[in-house]
Formats: structure tokens, C-alpha cells, sequence
């Protein structure tokens, strides 16, 4: 009989995913080059003054950080699903949603705290100005759990095609785009000197809905994905 | 409600519901089409500022009212399909998505074929297009996440989700989108935003509303049919019904 | 005796092809029920219906006297499924592995290196799983099955990728849990070389569609 209360299962769940994702240290460290090399390759394309770059900085960081967070969408369930982990997920007695809200809060330190801790980098590379760094990096904060939830969703439903990448995105990035106008409008305000408490409040919102509701969505699209 | 509609969860009976309704769908579509585009297009008189351009509305308008209906639909049925495990609901998702993407490509056509007399460009980031841009992104996803599986019962549940996912974050996205544009603010008129229409033009519009709602109502239900079919085929019923249709045009030569 | 699984009229229909139709029947506590039929006949996709992993197109399964729908959390707790994927974490050992599964089974092991010994994996232990051979790894999967209290087994192809050595060791532990009462769901391409007091085979692949 397996008397486990739900909290046990759920430490149990997390702390596998952490050990997995510390003994494959790549799989987190590639999302994250990827993200500086796309933040440094713009300096390049569009030139290095700081009046451009400092304009720019926030909306860029933020495009690479949503194309970051799509490229490491894969390792959230792609290894669970082919070595039988995810269907034995299905069939441990606990709400299959909290199972799949511990391993995207997982996946979120992995992925979406090293943004946060990157932040003062990226936005040195791109001569975001000073006043601009804090909201930044509070805005990555109250956004990357966001991403996290919402790529959760599409690379459960993708998970069993085997060929998730380019699909993920289509699905994905669109409901990326609230986020994106919230997260940089307050950049954006930080920058100008206004206050910025309004944005960050709907960031805010939006991650407390996004966290609340994704799980469903995610165990629904595991549900379906293993069959 | 449940027990009544559970027959229609099987194939064949949707299946002959839908051949009955169809044929009042499609000629009230052309009929409320051909009078309210007609008749909005040639006769209804032109607006003061705009003259003749603002006639597009005639179409614009209808279109993108039912590519916002269509998605909402869509996520009724996702709903009905995952919670009650109804087949043709699941069918129906697939049936009502392309629909919903045509309304939406006509109605970001027509807005950016507006747009040149209006702003003097094709395309402008005013709100209202660039959300149903976005919704168009949205359908295309859902169609391309329901193609990209084998099965297509998983790949109708896969997109059920999806559109559900979809319809809680449309109007995030709807208002984010129009506060993002009011902070960058480019353009500065606003279509819809004028004092109440004439009758001679509402009139026509009222019919041309009318008309695209038989319309997106009779393309769903004819691919609502396909696709019960399609899905079906093994089952006695279809072949029959298949094999009955060939025997009748026998017949008839 | 008490019903364990009760199978009423299950109709699976993969990829436009009818796997079975209308298939009933029931298991005893300590029985055994064999799932017999060639590839493809849909062996694998009935054990998943009964573990809960599918829905089937038509009727319906009761675990231990309640619908698999109604309350999973019960039957959950008394089921055990091992699939086809052992279910085991490459990136990690086979001590870490055997653990983590354990508690996530609601077990805390007193003694790993006991478990590890009686499943015949012992100076393995520290060796990340993806470097061990298949039939270790499914070794570390069916190593549940030794501190498993759960009354319902449910095994696709148990004895894959086992040497004859494990093939013999897995029926001894069969047999202990079908003397503690316990039931059994399994396919395999292997005959049983074990006599259970009360087997039921279960013949796929036979029902043809007109």
C-alpha cells in the first residue's frame, strides 16, 4: 500500500528532477548561451551606440529570453515520456496537476532563475541604462515562471510526437505576447522615470493566474500525450 | 440538456441532424450574403468622411465579428469534448477552426485593404489588427498541433486543450494589445467610434451580420460532415450511406 | 475471495482498427491472468486500460469493487504498473533510482543494499543507469516489485531483456505474491515455467471485425 501523503510525493518528484537536471548540466547551460550569444549578436546588427542598444535592450532581452525558454521546453517532459517516468507519473496518487506544477517549478530554477541572476549581464551588453536594471531584472523575475508554465503547456501536448521544436513555438509564442508588452512597458517606464509599480503589478496577475491555471492544462495534455 | 443531446455524441445521428440543417444554413447564407454585401456595396449611401472605403465594413466587420465567435465556439466544444468525452464535439474542433482561420485572414485582409485609404499603408499596428493577427496565429496553432498527430482522436484532444488554453488568454492578450498600442500610440482613428449609424447603412449591415453567421454555420456544418465520415469509416453506417448515394446516382442515369 | 478487476464489454479501437470487442471478465484476489496473443493484438493496450492509463472506447473497468474513473487515488494506491519503458532515470544510479521509486511507492527502504543483493545488482549500485545493460536496468525497474505491498500487479513483458537467472527469480517472487493474496496481470512472449494454483489466459487477436 503505498501511504504517501501528498507533499512526500511531491518532494520526491522535485527532488528527482533536480538530481537529473544537475548530473545533465548542458541541457541547462545551452538555453543560456544561447541567450547571450542572441543578446551580443545585436550590438552587431544594428551597432553598438548606446542611444539604439539602451532603447532596445529590454525588448530584446525579453524576445531571447521567450526563444531561450522555448528552446529548453524539450527537457521538460521529452525524457520523462520516452523512459516510461511520465505514465508512472500518471499513476502515483496524487493530483496529476500538482505533479506537473513541482516539475515546472523545477524547471523554473534551472531555467528561469539563471535569467534573473544573467540579468545585470545582458543588460551591460546592451548599455541598458542604470535606472532600467532593477525593473528588468524584477520584471524576469515575475515573467520566467510565467514562460516556464506556459512552455510546460506546449511541450506536454507535443511531447509524444517526437518532433516538438518548431510546433512548440507556433503554439506557444503567441500566448507569450502579453507578458512580452507588460514585461518591457516597464523597462520601458523605469527608463523614463515613471513608476513602474503598475506593469509589474499586472506581471504579477498574470503569473499568479498562469501558475494557478496551467497545471490543469498541463496534466490534461500529459493525459492526453500518454496514450 | 445532457440526455438529449447524448445521441447526437454518436456519429450517425449528428451526422443526419447536420444534413438537415444544412441546406437551410447554406441558402439562407447566400441569401443574407448576396442582400446585405450587395446591397451595402452598391446602394447604401457613402459616408461623409470616408465616401465610398468605409464600405468594406460590409464584409470587414461580419468577418472578424465570427473569426472571435468561431474561436469562442471552438473552446465550447473543446470544453464539451474533454470533460464529456463527446466524439462529435471533438470532430467539431477541427470542423470549426479553418472556418474561424478564413474569417480571421478576411477580416486582417480587409482591414489592411482599409487601412491604404485610410493611414496611406497596408499595414498599420493598430490594435484591432495586430489581435486578430494574433488570433490568427492562435487557429493556425491549433490546426497545426491537431495535423501533426496520427490519431486523430488524440490529436482532436490535444487541440481541445489548446483552444481552451487559447480562449482564457484571448482577452489578456485583446487588452494588453490595445493598452500596448494606446502607450504607442501611432495612429489616431478609430473606426467604430462614431456616432450611431444611419439606418440606410445599418440596415444592410444587420443583413450582411446575418448572412456570415449562415455562412460560418453552413461551412461547419459541412465540414462537421466530412469529418464525421472520415472518422467513421470503418463503422457499417457510412458505408452504407456511401454505397447508398453511389446506387441512387445509378439509378438516376 | 474478493473481486479484484472487473472488466464489463471493453471495446479499444486503435488507429481505425478494432484491437477487441466487448471483451468481460474478472479477476480473484491471488489469481493470476495471463494475457496471451501476438504482436499487436493489443495486449499492451488492454493492461494500460486496466491500469488506468487509457480510456477504452466502450465500457468499463471496476478495481477492487470501484470504477477506475471514481477516486483514482484508492485504486492508485494499490496498483502497480510496469510498462513497457522500465520507467527508469538514465542520468541516474541504480541506488537513486530504486529509492526515489520507492518513495514515490510510499516506502521508505530500511535496507537498499539488501533489495539491491536479492535483485542481483549489488556493485552496480553506483554506476549512472544508462551504462548498464538493458537487463540491469529492467532490474532496477522490477526491484519495485520486492518491497511492493500494492495487492494488484499489473506486468507488460516483465521478463525482457532477463537472463534465464531473472526470468526464475521473477516467477519465485510471483509466486509469493500469489501466495500473500496477491493478483497478477501480465503478458509475455515467455512461457511460464511457474504453475499458478489459479491462471487465467486471456486469448487476443481473435476477434475479427466483419
Amino acid at each position: 500500500m503505498n501511504n504517501a501523503s501528498t507533499w512526500q510525493l511531491l518532494k520526491t518528484v522535485m527532488l528527482r528532477d533536480a538530481k537529473v537536471a544537475l548530473r545533465k548540466r548542458s541541457d541547462i547551460l545551452n538555453p543560456l548561451v544561447f541567450l547571450l550569444i542572441v543578446v551580443s549578436l545585436f550590438p552587431l546588427a544594428v551597432g553598438p551606440g548606446p542611444d539604439i542598444l539602451g532603447r532596445i535592450a529590454a525588448g530584446v532581452i525579453w524576445v531571447a529570453a521567450l526563444l531561450s525558454a522555448l528552446l529548453g521546453s524539450e527537457r521538460l517532459f521529452r525524457d520523462d515520456y520516452l523512459d516510461g517516468s511520465l505514465e508512472q507519473l500518471l499513476l502515483v496518487p496524487a493530483p496529476l496537476s500538482a505533479l506537473a506544477l513541482a516539475k515546472v517549478a523545477v524547471h523554473w530554477l534551472f531555467a528561469g532563475l539563471p535569467l534573473v541572476i544573467l540579468s545585470p549581464v545582458l543588460a551591460l551588453l546592451l548599455k541598458l541604462p542604470f535606472e532600467g536594471w532593477g525593473t528588468l531584472a524584477l520584471s524576469l523575475l515575475l515573467g520566467t515562471p510565467i514562460l516556464s508554465a506556459l512552455t510546460a503547456i506546449g511541450a506536454a501536448l507535443t511531447v509524444s510526437l517526437g518532433r516538438g521544436g518548431a510546433l512548440v513555438s507556433l503554439l506557444i509564442l503567441p500566448l507569450f505576447i502579453p507578458l512580452l508588452i507588460f514585461a518591457t512597458a516597464a523597462v520601458e517606464a523605469a527608463l523614463l522615470g515613471m513608476p513602474v509599480s503598475g506593469q509589474l503589478a499586472w506581471l504579477a496577475a498574470l503569473m499568479v493566474l498562469t501558475v494557478t491555471l496551467s497545471p490543469l492544462a498541463i496534466a490534461a495534455s500529459i493525459r492526453v500525450s500518454v496514450n | 440538456m445532457w440526455r438529449w443531446l447524448h445521441p447526437y455524441a454518436k456519429g450517425e445521428a449528428s451526422y443526419r441532424l447536420l444534413g438537415k440543417m444544412l441546406p437551410w444554413f447554406s441558402v439562407l447564407a447566400v441569401i443574407g450574403v448576396v442582400v446585405g454585401v450587395g446591397w451595402g456595396l452598391a446602394f447604401a449611401p457613402p459616408d461623409y468622411q470616408q465616401g465610398d472605403s468605409y464600405r468594406i465594413i460590409f464584409i470587414h466587420v461580419p468577418a472578424a465579428l465570427y473569426s472571435m465567435g468561431s474561436f469562442t465556439g471552438m473552446a465550447i466544444v473543446a470544453l464539451i469534448a474533454l470533460v464529456w468525452q463527446i466524439r462529435t464535439a471533438e470532430w467539431s474542433i477541427n470542423a470549426i477552426a479553418p472556418v474561424g482561420a478564413v474569417m480571421t485572414a478576411i477580416s486582417l485582409f480587409t482591414g489592411a485593404v482599409w487601412g491604404k485609404p485610410m493611414w496611406g499603408t497596408w499595414w498599420e499596428w493598430d490594435a484591432r489588427l495586430t489581435s486578430q493577427l494574433i488570433l490568427l496565429f492562435l487557429y493556425i496553432g491549433v490546426i497545426a498541433l491537431y495535423h501533426a498527430f496520427e490519431d486523430k482522436r488524440t490529436g482532436a484532444k490535444a487541440a481541445a486543450i489548446l483552444s481552451l488554453v487559447g480562449v482564457v488568454n484571448v482577452p489578456i492578450i485583446h487588452y494588453s494589445v490595445y493598452w500596448w498600442n494606446t502607450l504607442h500610440q501611432t495612429s489616431t482613428i478609430t473606426k467604430f467610434a462614431k456616432p450611431s449609424m444611419p439606418m440606410s447603412m445599418a440596415t444592410p449591415l444587420y443583413i450582411a451580420l446575418f448572412g456570415f453567421a449562415m455562412l460560418t454555420a453552413a461551412l461547419i456544418c459541412w465540414r462537421l460532415r466530412n469529418e464525421i465520415l472520415k472518422q467513421e469509416l470503418h463503422r457499417p453506417w457510412v458505408q452504407q450511406e456511401l454505397l447508398g448515394d453511389n446506387a441512387a446516382q445509378t439509378e438516376g442515369q | 475471495m474478493s473481486t479484484v478487476v472487473d472488466a464489463r464489454e471493453l471495446t479499444s479501437i486503435r488507429a481505425g482498427r478494432v484491437l477487441f470487442e466487448a471483451l468481460s471478465f474478472k479477476l480473484e484476489a491471488g489469481a493470476v491472468l495471463y494475457v496471451a496473443g501476438p504482436n499487436g493484438a493489443g495486449k499492451s493496450t488492454l493492461l494500460r486500460i486496466l491500469a488506468g492509463l487509457l480510456r477504452p472506447l466502450e465500457g468499463d473497468v471496476q478495481l477492487f469493487g470501484q470504477a477506475l474513473r471514481h477516486d483514482p487515488e484508492h485504486w492508485q494506491r494499490q496498483t502497480l504498473f510496469i510498462g513497457h519503458k522500465p520507467a527508469v532515470k538514465p542520468a541516474l544510479t541504480a541506488i537513486e533510482n530504486i529509492q526515489l521509486q520507492a518513495q514515490l511507492d510510499g516506502i521508505q527502504l530500511d535496507d537498499p543494499w539488501a533489495l539491491l543483493e536479492q535483485v542481483g545488482l549489488l556493485g552496480l549500485e553506483d554506476i549512472p543507469a544508462q551504462q548498464l545493460s538493458a537487463g540491469q536496468q529492467r532490474r532496477i525497474a522490477l526491484a519495485r516489485l520486492w518491497y511492493s505491498s500494492a495487492k494488484l500487479w499489473i506486468l507488460d513483458e516483465p521478463f525482457t531483456a532477463l537472463d534465464q537467472v531473472g526470468i526464475e527469480l521473477l516467477q519465485q517472487r510471483f509466486a509469493a505474491h500469489q501466495a500473500n493474496q496477491g493478483s497478477l496481470i501480465l503478458t509475455s512472449h515467455q512461457a511460464l515455467t511457474w504453475r499458478p494454483k489459479t491462471l487465467q489466459v486471456l486469448e487476443l487477436g481473435e476477434v475479427a471485425y466483419e
